[in-house]
């Protein structure tokens, strides 16, 4: 069929089966958006930001797992777009961007709204395509969406010439791709498979050890049942939260950094790691010397070059942890469970010795508490994304995950400003779910504007800001490893959050109380507006247990041993 | 790691030939942090490819990630590190005139190499052998006083 390069970026579109694409219009992909208004396979969001549109796109695609989409015009339009980039494929996320770029003859003459796009990319994107004539764009399409989903997903941009998207040519979307130079390896290699379980066999203190990877394969029905069926404990990162399900009893809890005694106990003591899609991120492994010292290391990752590349591995295994587990479960057919009885046991002291807690007030909410209780009330229901500092960590510790892609948060970059617009894309994918953004009065307002587009697009996500009056997160750091010079992380100058929201079009809420937080979330699920829950919380709260950056494992900061109640109160 | 000394290797790559693969690939060893000491890129023969020859520098762990970065990039086909291999890098010397042209044309040769052009001031001398005695032709070149050198960077195969 005929038709201009703008209609074929909507076909593809469609036919990839995208419900909705997040965006922001501009010179160079004005063809594209003409086509959008007169098409009506998908729907558009216009964020009012295009990081934010990014971003929103980056949600979609974690609360589903499938590809997101977003739409961005060239230069400055481009320029936002890279931090949602940068977050999405840090955390390995598929997306699709697609960007306007100045017509060919301009390419290379810093046109007006000139940018490099692939250059500026290409460290923050799994692939891209700077498009250079019509005939290749159908293919480039294709091969974009199949990029960003296979093998280890990510991000990929697709940056397109305005005088492309006018031209006229046949359109005929390729039902395959085929690229040479891109296989990824899904199946593992059965002897190492079958050496692997051999080791664990001869375990006495296994431990599985979850990563992101798993999410992304969809595969923790399978790594429940391998738990079960050995009995094997298993600790999540902070990217696997709600793979086992919080009430899991053989779940110990998240390591690393902010892990909880039990975990990080358990890895510094294995003998033998499981490494399911995780990839030793230094904020889980601290110092990496003495990081599973007396382990031998199983790890499963579909990126080759994840293996080896921070821990010498024993038994690699590149492949689909689905695929794998397919393999190992059944030939693990005749462990007895018992076998790690007593390993079970000393966990299980640990976790005695030092749960994960903190002290409770009658006066003063509790970050913890106010986490918690959004578990009780909404529990697993919920999906809940979060922005970053403490009350990132509280969420990631408190929160009775019960299931994978119910914990949306940026990971790996660390995304100030990810939450709100990672929301309003759970919610257009999940409308029949509560979207509760877990934020703070320093990342909130990194990209505000968004609540203008919840309002607009009728997207009730729900924004409980812990509100310390501090970048809590780094205050933290201050306290601890600067003697209290607390340099530029006071923010006792505020918006008024009640006006700001009510301003959008949400509702406000200001919370100091118990009960008022309890009728605030009530009512903000029966309003189903967005809105603010502005919970004010103990100021100098300190997120614990903690790893001080670069340290052992095992050497953890615990809540009874720091004073960190009422400092300077 | 057992080997964690900085030694020289010499890495094959072979690409799609479509434009910016090469930048894919030195931006791969800016941003990561990865030596290059010498870089040659040429079209394969009657295919779509190219072959880009890398030497670089690393210890054990760094050169396996090196590798499986490369296969990383979509448009990378193959990556070689090679273990044995034939080795050669190619170099043109400029000298002026006044100097003693059969001495250089001597040396030249005892490198598989000669004079390859004389100019009104200057002549160039070529030679293609292996690195290591690249590098020992450059340093015995000294002493008739060369104006220019330029070395090709090293290409190499597989036994
Ligand atoms: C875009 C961006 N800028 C800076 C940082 C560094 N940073 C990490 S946590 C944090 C403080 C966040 O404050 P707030 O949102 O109030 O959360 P809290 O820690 O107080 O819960 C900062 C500044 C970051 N992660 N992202
Ligand atoms: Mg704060």
């Amino acid at each position: 069929m005929q038709m201009s390069g703008a209609q074929m970026v909507c076909e593809a579109i469609i036919a990839e089966g995208v419900k909705t694409v997040f965006g922001y219009p501009g010179g160079a992909i004005m063809h594209v958006y003409d086509e959008i208004y007169k098409q009506n396979g998908f729907e558009h969001i216009l964020n009012r930001h295009e990081q934010a549109a990014v971003h929103a796109a980056d949600g979609y695609a974690r609360a589903t797992g499938e590809v997101g989409v977003a739409m961005v015009t060239s230069g400055p339009g481009f320029t936002n777009a890279v931090t949602g980039l940068a977050t999405a494929y840090m955390d390995s996320i598929p997306m699709v961007v697609i960007s306007g770029q100045v017509p060919l003859s301009l390419i290379g003459t810093d046109g007006f709204q000139e940018i490099d796009a692939v250059g500026i990319s290409r460290p923050c994107t799994k692939h891209n395509f700077l498009v250079r004539s019509l005939e290749e764009l159908p293919r480039i399409l294709k091969e974009a969406f199949y990029l960003a989903r296979t093998g280890r997903p990510g991000p990929v941009l697709v940056d397109i010439p305005k005088d492309i998207t006018v031209e006229i040519g046949e359109f005929k979307y390729p039902e395959s791709v085929n690229i040479p130079t891109y296989k990824p390896t899904y199946k593992g290699n059965n002897r190492q498979i079958e050496k692997a379980v051999e080791a664990i066999k001869k375990a006495k203190k296994p431990l599985l050890y979850l990563g992101g990877g798993v999410v992304a394969s969809n595969a923790y029905k399978l790594v429940r049942e391998l738990a079960e069926k050995t009995q094997i404990p298993a600790v999540e990162t902070l990217m696997a939260r709600g793979v086992m399900g919080a009430k899991n009893p053989l779940l110990l809890g998240m390591l690393g950094m902010h892990g909880n005694y039990a975990s990080n106990m358990a890895m510094s003591e294995t003998d033998l790691v499981i490494s399911l899609g995780a990839r030793f991120d230094d904020r889980v492994t601290g110092k990496l010397s003495e990081f599973a010292k007396y382990a031998d290391v199983i790890h499963v990752d579909i990126d080759p070059a994840n293996i080896s590349k921070l821990v010498d591995v024993d038994y690699p295994i590149v492949g689909d942890i689905t695929q794998v587990l397919e393999k190992m479960i059944p030939l693990l057919e005749g462990v007895n469970p018992d076998r790690y009885q007593a390993w079970r046991e000393i966990l299980k002291r640990y976790d005695e010795l030092h749960p994960q807690s903190y002290e409770d007030s009658d006066e003063v909410i509790k970050p913890q508490w106010a986490i918690e209780r959004i578990g009780e009330l909404v529990g697993e229901q919920a999906i809940i994304t979060s922005d970053v500092g403490q009350h990132q960590m509280w969420a990631a510790q408190h929160y009775p995950f019960d299931r994978p892609r119910q914990w949306i948060n940026s990971g790996g970059l660390g995304t100030m400003g990810f939450g709100l617009p990672a929301a309003i894309g759970a919610k257009r994918a999940c409308p029949e779910k509560t979207v509760i953004n877990i934020t703070g009065d320093g990342s909130i307002l990194m990209n505000v504007q968004e609540l203008v587009t919840a309002a607009e697009y009728k997207t009730p996500v729900i924004n409980v800001i812990l509100n310390n009056h501090f970048l809590g997160m780094v205050r933290q750091w201050q306290t601890f490893f600067y003697e209290k010079r607390y340099s530029e992380t006071d923010l006792t100058f505020q918006p008024n959050w009640k006006m700001l929201v009510e301003a959008c079009g949400g509702i406000g809420y200001d919370v100091t109380t118990k009960e008022e937080f309890d009728a605030a979330l009530k009512d903000a699920i029966e309003k189903d507006k967005v809105c603010f829950m502005n919970v004010a919380v103990n100021r100098f709260e300190n997120v614990l247990p903690m790893v001080p950056a670069g340290g052992a494992l095992f050497n953890m900061m615990l809540p009874p041993k720091i004073e960190n109640n009422g400092e300077e109160k | 790691m057992p080997n964690t000394t900085n030694e020289r290797r010499v890495i094959s790559v072979v690409v799609m030939n479509e434009s910016s693969v090469l930048a894919r690939v030195t931006a791969l060893f800016a941003g990561r942090g990865y030596n290059i000491e010498s870089l040659t890129v040429a079209p394969i023969p009657n295919s779509d490819m190219s072959h880009i020859t890398i030497e670089t520098k690393g210890n054990a762990r760094v050169m396996e990630q090196i590798t499986k970065q490369l296969h990383k990039l979509i448009p990378v086909y193959k990556v070689i590190e090679h273990e044995e291999m034939v080795e050669k890098e190619m170099v043109l010397v400029k000298f002026p005139i006044a100097e003693n042209l059969s001495d250089i044309a001597a040396l030249a040769a005892a490198y598989n190499g000669g004079i390859v052009n004389v100019g009104k001031e200057m002549v160039v001398a070529q030679v293609a052998d292996e690195p290591k005695r690249v590098k020992h032709f450059i340093e015995a070149a000294q002493r008739y006083n060369p104006c220019e050198i330029v070395r090709g960077g090293v290409v190499a195969i597989e036994r």
